[in-house]
């Protein structure tokens, strides 16, 4: 029976979220399982609804395992948007707190539903979609594991979704990046082992002698964000039937190992994943070899071993002790170099392909993405250093330096990687607009520029304000002045969101249009067809 | 699928494997990245020699350069007590208007009220001490409880209506809802609204007057004028600490609402308060 094992599963499982529904502890727990019970339920429904008495059609175990993949290139487009547009609610709401609506869509429950679900939904679903795609064709050999990664790829996504309803009943763990309650956590270890499980499963089973670089980069980011994710959330719940949890550590260790998995969720997720990326999508949509083996080694376990130990950083000038501390800024300085070793190949790959940045507005966003990595992971540790830290430090500067990390090269590499990656996988000769790309690629980009000097320069004027004192010494700021002084880059901010997010639907459109078999006509972009010439 | 191969446009050879398409170059590694590399690493060692840096057993090494961040803070705190030390001697020593008498001390203690004000009252006074519905505006020389520096200092010091603080101000309008009918509620709400503006209804006015007398003047006075002693407002301005106009007077009448400071010389201390007062006094209103 076609998805008998599945169905039947499931059903227990919706009967469990069911009961767990009916006794719970606390309200908010009882509402928390009443949607993973009809979360559960809808999706047995579908399964039913589509069941077959007839045995399974064998499946063709010789081609590559695409279904998984282009789900996840759905996802990611989907949860791009969500993401972007809580981005864009949340920051109309720093500059008009009438905006907050009490209790569920206010900027403390957004805020995080932001966050995760640029990062978790929309990143975590890029990266988990070409990291499949990609060990398939670096390793010449079908995903590993039969239908583990239809577990892998939908159980993520009631990851997304208990997360992302958890905040707004206000469940939360108040961990940055890490909000999600004990038993959601628990699910995702489960999802995750699973996906480095399939992940490396693929890689043993390869016909290549050897592993590609993308591969170590996506295997690094997913064995570290299980160990980051594992630690991180070590807790006792208060009732196995509440969602209340008490976490493992208490006071300043608490505060490291948060910011140990907060910065090297950063690191690992947002850097070296789509690092990975990058080093398969950047050569091929290039068409060109990478631009250098021995570099890609060299930075690839620099950055291991350097990035884990620069946590501290974030808790300069704070309980934490001085070596510590000492130790956090040395670590982030000596990380520059090894981030800008995959800057350089990226950029260099290109080299003998320059002139294709006219022509191909895909080869531009990943130019574009590439150049945001170099200019953040130069920032970054700029703001490690304690003296630059204890101006920048809890101001709008570092959500502008997480802003052009994320929007500059999250986003644009993942956005290059889905156009890539669409007309592939559904066999469509080519996307269904380019130049639909190019608006894409140029409202991206003032969006973000937009973004970040506006935030830097509301951070300086913040961090200046907090600490401008008169000759005599005391402070000439009250917090509200800073506040109001901030209004007007909080509008110009909510703009470049918005300017960015515009360029996310028309994405969405795009990609839709190409799966649905469609293709605009259009002009070629200039200089992609050789001018014809009289003969001499 | 290894192969040797030289790529046309660097003329570079690749390492030979070959990955969906994708071949590596094998350029070596750019000797600027390396040397910059060297030197980030060489400074990171010489940082953690300098500072405290290396854990060991039982604590960390201490760093050559005998940095701790407790001590620089506090070697800041105490350079900036000892340059305010004379200045907050002096405001210890002398009443808040002898301080307000004295222009060095005068000058200092607005920088520090000034400053202590932005973080402890601004919530409730506003950031420019312009007030807000409920909440005096400090700048007008409209004063409840009295606007000379003494009483200014008296009122940050106890409060109003602080029930734990038996120095506090205190008074409380009764409710005359339960003494005099809504029908002389609504005239003397529009006697006292004539008294600085127009009113709607005119006929009210002069029986209003009558409600005033018999129920009114024993807190603000024969001429409405108010009494600060008792926290009685001045009825004849046109400033409002709730709303303005008859109606709204009305309902304070009927039922008042009564706002609440808190007594702040346990949490700021005798100078602060001082400091407060005079730069209070400062902003345009005092007596």
């Amino acid at each position: 029976m076609k998805f008998g094992t599945e169905i039947v599963v499931l059903s227990l499982f919706a009967f469990a979220a069911l009961v767990a529904a009916g006794f719970g502890v606390e309200g908010p727990f009882r509402q928390h399982m009443g949607v993973l019970f009809f979360a559960v339920a809808g999706f047995t429904a579908i399964l039913l609804r589509n069941t077959d008495f007839k045995p399974a059609a064998p499946i063709d175990t010789s081609a590559y395992m695409d279904g998984p993949i282009r789900y996840g290139a759905i996802a990611t487009v989907f949860w791009g948007v969500v993401g972007m547009l809580v981005g864009v609610i949340i920051a109309l709401q720093l500059a008009y707190p009438h905006l907050n609506i009490q209790p569920w869509f206010n900027f403390g429950r957004l805020r995080p539903l932001h966050t995760s679900g640029v990062v978790f939904a929309f990143g975590g679903n890029a990266l988990l979609c070409t990291s499949l795609y990609v060990v398939q064709r670096t390793c010449r050999a079908r995903l590993f594991g039969g239908k583990l990664a239809w577990f892998v790829f939908w159980g993520y996504q009631l990851f997304i979704v208990m997360a992302a309803t958890g905040y707004l009943l206000g469940i939360t763990e108040a961990r940055e990046y890490a909000e999600p309650e004990w038993y959601v956590d628990l699910w995702l270890t489960i999802v995750w082992v699973a996906y480095l499980i399939l992940f490396l499963g693929t890689i043993l089973k390869r016909k290549e002698p050897h592993i590609y670089v993308a591969n170590w980069f996506y295997l690094s980011f997913i064995v570290t964000i299980a160990m980051l994710h594992v630690v991180n959330n070590l807790s006792m719940p208060a009732s196995f039937l509440g969602s209340k949890s008490y976490s493992a550590f208490s006071g300043v260790q608490d505060a490291l190992t948060q910011w140990w998995y907060g910065h090297n969720a950063v690191g690992f997720f947002l850097t070296a994943g789509f690092l990975g990326m990058m080093y398969y999508f950047v050569p091929k949509q290039a068409n060109r070899p990478v631009y250098s083996y021995r570099l890609s080694i060299v930075h690839f376990w620099a950055i291991i071993f350097l990035y884990i130990w620069a946590g501290p950083h974030h808790l300069h000038y704070t309980a934490l002790p001085d070596w510590a501390q000492t130790l956090g800024m040395a670590f982030s300085i000596m990380l520059w170099m090894p981030s800008w070793g995959g800057m350089i190949n990226g950029l260099m790959t290109l080299s003998g392909a320059w002139d294709k940045l006219r022509t191909d507005p895909i080869i531009r966003m990943m130019v574009m993405a590439v150049a945001f990595y170099g200019m953040s992971t130069f920032e970054g540790p700029i703001m490690s250093i304690k003296t630059v830290n204890s101006l920048s430090h809890y101001t709008d500067w570092t959500i502008g330096h997480v802003h052009s990390g994320a929007l500059g090269w999250v986003g644009m590499i993942s956005f290059g990687a889905i156009y890539y990656m669409v007309p592939k996988l559904w066999n469509r000769e080519r996307l269904y607009s380019l130049r639909l790309v190019t608006w894409h690629f140029w409202l991206a980009t003032l969006g973000i520029v937009v973004y970040a000097a506006v935030m830097w320069v509301s951070g300086i004027m913040q961090g200046l304000m907090w600490r401008e004192h008169d000759e005599q010494g005391f402070l000439v700021y009250s917090f509200a002045e800073t506040v109001a002084a901030m209004h007007p880059f909080y509008v110009m901010r909510a703009i470049g969101g918005a300017m960015y997010l515009t360029g996310a639907l028309l994405m969405a459109w795009n990609v839709t249009m190409t799966i649905l078999g469609h293709q605009r006509e259009e002009q070629p972009m200039p200089g992609s067809e050789p001018a014809l010439r009289p003969a001499e | 699928m290894s192969s040797e191969y030289i790529d046309e446009v660097s003329g570079i050879s690749t390492t030979g494997h070959e990955w969906d398409g994708i071949r590596e170059l094998n350029t070596p590694l750019p000797r600027w990245w390396v040397i910059t590399f060297y030197i980030t690493v060489a400074w990171a060692v010489a940082y953690t020699i300098a500072y405290p840096a290396w854990p060991m057993l039982s604590s960390a090494t201490k760093g050559v350069l005998g940095y701790s961040s407790r001590n620089a803070v506090k070697i800041e705190l105490a350079a900036a007590e000892a340059a305010k030390g004379k200045y907050v001697a002096a405001i210890q020593q002398k009443t808040v208007s002898e301080i307000a008498a004295d222009d060095a001390l005068r000058e200092f203690a607005i920088a520090a009220g000034g400053a202590t004000f932005k973080v402890n009252c601004v919530q409730c006074h506003g950031s420019g001490a312009q007030g807000s519905k409920g909440f005096p505006n400090l700048n007008d020389d409209d004063w409840l409880w009295g606007g000379t520096t003494e009483q200014i200092q008296q009122t940050i010091a106890h409060g109003i209506r602080f029930a734990s603080d038996p120095d506090t101000r205190q008074s409380e309008m009764p409710p005359f809802g339960d003494i005099i009918t809504p029908e002389q509620i609504a005239q003397v709400g529009a006697y006292v609204a004539s008294l600085s503006g127009k009113v709607q209804d005119a006929s009210l006015i002069e029986p209003g007057a009558k409600v005033f007398v018999e129920n009114c003047v024993a807190c603000h006075g024969d001429n409405a004028k108010g009494n600060k002693e008792l926290g009685a407002p001045n009825l004849t301005d046109a400033i409002w600490l709730y709303a303005p106009g008859e109606t709204a007077i009305a309902v304070q009448v009927r039922a008042p609402k009564h706002g609440v400071m808190p007594a702040w010389i346990g949490r700021l201390g005798e100078t602060k308060v001082k400091e407060l007062a005079v730069y209070v006094h400062s902003l345009g209103g005092g007596e």
